[in-house]
């Protein structure tokens, strides 16, 4: 598809606001990742720029990443829920449909599919980016059913082990024993098994990490679009940690995350082998196109 | 459509084009209609006594009528599939029934909010406890407040033009928000009736994602919509202005439904002998008891008249007004303990101590045409038959 709707008219151009057409103008639309991805990052008009995240916080980084990830922005639709992720979200030069609560990936089933009704020659990626409590709490039959059914879209959890954009209580992905607001004698009971239940449910394509590696966080967000596309539901899961509910100061939270990296995040992939088999053409294909 | 479809326009399909009389149930109404409507996907989920509508339609999906369909895993993830869907620019359809509504009602109250055009049944059931899976159509009175366009068919006619006039209501540019067709489970959804009904070969139009007031979120709409501007993260002033301005604007749009009611159906009110002493006002299943009731009042020489109400959203208030005018008592026949019809009628009057409480069954109990012409003779100072027995 070309990017004709997107470009403005000549004479309308001086009427739009100076963000869209520079967006346009050096934005990453209809550039390769090798030109305006991840590793060119600050060198290009990027999709999310300001945003109303607290001091240090490390979701709204990797929210940029996974926009700088993106294969094909100009065709992407992505949708999230309450939670302090859609705050930054909702800054990206992406639509973005901000639903009910946890309803993310039911909206995602009803879009996805009724794009490639609409659009059956035409690639149109969807994507949720939602929180723990979003995806994993009041989401979870919606989250978990949209696997089950084998729903063509990627799923990104934002786990920050808290109800961050409520103020800090417990939710289900934080950890046994946590002090928290609703728990004020610590949780306890596990934290729920978010890796597991996407490999059991029938994503192809599951990562869990914490994405102190900007590349190889951008490898799984789009290995994850690229398996959504073709063979079935995939999922990523970040730790995006919330340095105000946890209190960790600002200069430390990299070292945080790169403990998590060898913690409870460590970098976990699978993949089916219909996933395995494409990531090798895709791959291969993109080598061949970078030479 | 795979099949060989003539697509008509609205008026055509409805007014002109002509019709054969069948036999049949409200759920085959409603599902006839949807057959004719052009439909591209429909999102299912089991509830007593919807079930028959989503299996039937699900029937005609197989048959090639409709492109997509599945079952979703309840009614919150059906309901916000159908949110998901409205943005790719498609027609849909769902149904649903009493607590299942409610289950689903955080996203449907946000569809119209949403800009969401889409049709949705509501075949009534019993709420609350004890659990009864009979028609009570109290589920109603939670839409009301919704935005949603209400229609409430009285029998099986209504419900398969209802649902079909609803397709082109909700899809209109100064319209745009979803449209509901309600008439009692079981008394209609399961009884049969005469439908007249137009060939099966001729549907609806399809529909035109870019003739909208808020366009497909489809990425092939100029300008492309990224803008990094969300409303929900200005200032607390900016965030009144700009959800208290876009909530007039869709009751604005549920007011500028009015005149397509007209359009297609009639107007959002019939009325029987005008000017009488005592006007029955009744909606769905309950006007066709009311009917049943004018016309005996009209064998015995009483001055009865009737109001049946189609449209209970957009509300005719100065329809009803007018219809209400001079007479001297207003009886509102419901299948409902609230009585969220009566209320309505109060509202719109300026007399409103002329009219009855009730006649009301709930629970799902039939409404005897006996129980309304008791407050007829009561209004009209005479004695029942079934007060002296």
């Amino acid at each position: 598809m070309s990017l004709n709707y997107m470009v403005p008219a000549s004479k309308f151009k001086r009427y739009l606001p100076k963000d869209y057409v520079e967006l346009v103008n050096y934005g990453p639309f209809g550039k390769t990742f090798a030109e305006c991805g991840t590793k060119n990052m600050g060198k290009y008009k990027e999709l999310v720029e300001e945003h109303p995240m607290c001091s240090g916080c490390w979701m709204a980084y990797y929210i940029k990443i996974i926009f700088a990830s993106l294969p094909n922005p100009e065709h992407t639709v992505t949708i999230g829920t309450a939670g302090c992720g859609r705050l930054a979200i909702s800054q990206a030069a992406v639509p973005f449909i901000y639903g009910n609560y946890g309803d993310q990936n039911a909206m995602a089933s009803g879009i996805t599919r009724a794009f490639r009704l609409r659009f059956p020659d035409q690639q149109k990626d969807v994507i949720t980016i939602a929180g723990d409590g979003g995806m994993m709490d009041i989401g979870f039959s919606m989250t978990m059913h949209a696997w089950f059914r084998g729903e063509k879209f990627t799923t990104i959890m934002l786990d920050n082990e808290v109800y961050g954009n409520t103020g800090g209580q417990e939710s289900g992905m934080s950890v046994k024993g946590a002090v928290l607001k609703m728990s004020p004698k610590g949780k306890n009971f596990n934290k729920m098994p978010a890796m597991q239940l996407a490999i059991t449910a029938g994503c192809v394509y599951v990562v869990k990490m914490s994405p102190t590696n900007i590349n190889k966080a951008a490898k799984a967000i789009r290995r994850a679009i690229f398996a959504a596309r073709e063979l079935g539901p995939t999922f990523i899961h970040a730790y995006t940690s919330c340095n105000i509910e946890y209190s960790i100061p600002t200069p430390d939270v990299f070292k945080d995350a790169q403990e998590m990296a060898k913690g409870r995040f460590a970098f976990e992939e699978f993949m089916t082998d219909e996933a395995k088999e494409l990531f090798t053409v895709v791959e291969a294909k993109k080598k061949k196109e970078v030479n | 459509m795979s099949l060989n479809k003539k697509l008509v326009d609205m008026n055509y399909l409805l007014k002109e084009a002509p019709r054969e009389k069948h036999f049949i149930t409200g759920a085959q109404a409603m599902a006839e209609a949807v057959k004719r409507a052009s439909v591209d996907m429909a999102i299912a989920y089991p509830i007593t006594p919807q079930s028959e509508v989503m299996h039937l339609v699900g029937d005609i999906y197989a048959q090639g009528h409709i492109k997509e369909y599945y079952r979703a895993e309840e009614e919150l993830g059906t309901m916000s599939a159908i949110a998901g869907a409205a943005r790719a620019g498609v027609r849909l359809f769902t149904a649903t029934s009493g607590p299942g509504l409610l289950r689903g009602l955080e996203a449907i109250v946000s569809w119209p909010g949403h800009r969401v055009p889409c049709v949705l049944g509501v075949l009534t059931r019993v709420i609350n406890a004890p659990l009864s899976i009979q028609p009570d159509n109290i589920e109603m009175a939670y839409l009301m407040h919704s935005g949603i366009v209400m229609l409430h068919a009285e029998n099986q006619q209504d419900t398969f033009d209802m649902t079909l006039a609803a397709f082109a209501i909700t899809e209109k540019v100064d319209v745009y928000i979803p449209v509901s067709v309600s008439t009692e489970g079981f008394f209609v959804t399961h009884a049969k009736g005469y439908v007249e009904m137009m060939d099966e070969e001729l549907a609806f139009n399809e529909p035109d994602p870019y003739k909208a007031p808020v366009p497909a979120m489809d990425n092939e709409v100029p300008p492309a919509r990224i803008q990094r501007d969300a409303p929900v993260q200005k200032s607390n002033f900016m965030s009144y202005l700009i959800h208290s301005v876009w909530q007039q604007e869709i009751w604005d749009s549920n007011q500028r439904a009015m005149k397509y009611i007209y359009e297609y159906l009639g107007g959002p009110i019939e009325v029987q002998n005008p000017g009488a002493d005592v006007m029955i006002v009744a909606s769905g299943c309950a006007a066709a008891q009311a009917r049943e009731a004018h016309r005996y009042a009209q064998e015995e020489g009483l001055s009865v008249g009737f109001v049946k109400v189609r449209a209970i959203r957009p509300w005719p208030k100065a329809e009803i007004r007018e219809a209400l005018a001079t007479t001297k008592t207003v009886i509102v026949p419901e299948h409902n303990i609230i009585g969220w019809l009566c209320k309505e009628v109060k509202a719109a009057i300026p007399n409103s101590g002329i009219v009855t409480e009730g006649p009301r069954v709930y629970g799902g109990m039939t409404l005897p045409v006996e129980l309304i012409m008791t407050e007829i003779y009561d209004a009209l100072g005479m004695k029942s038959e079934v007060l002296q027995a």
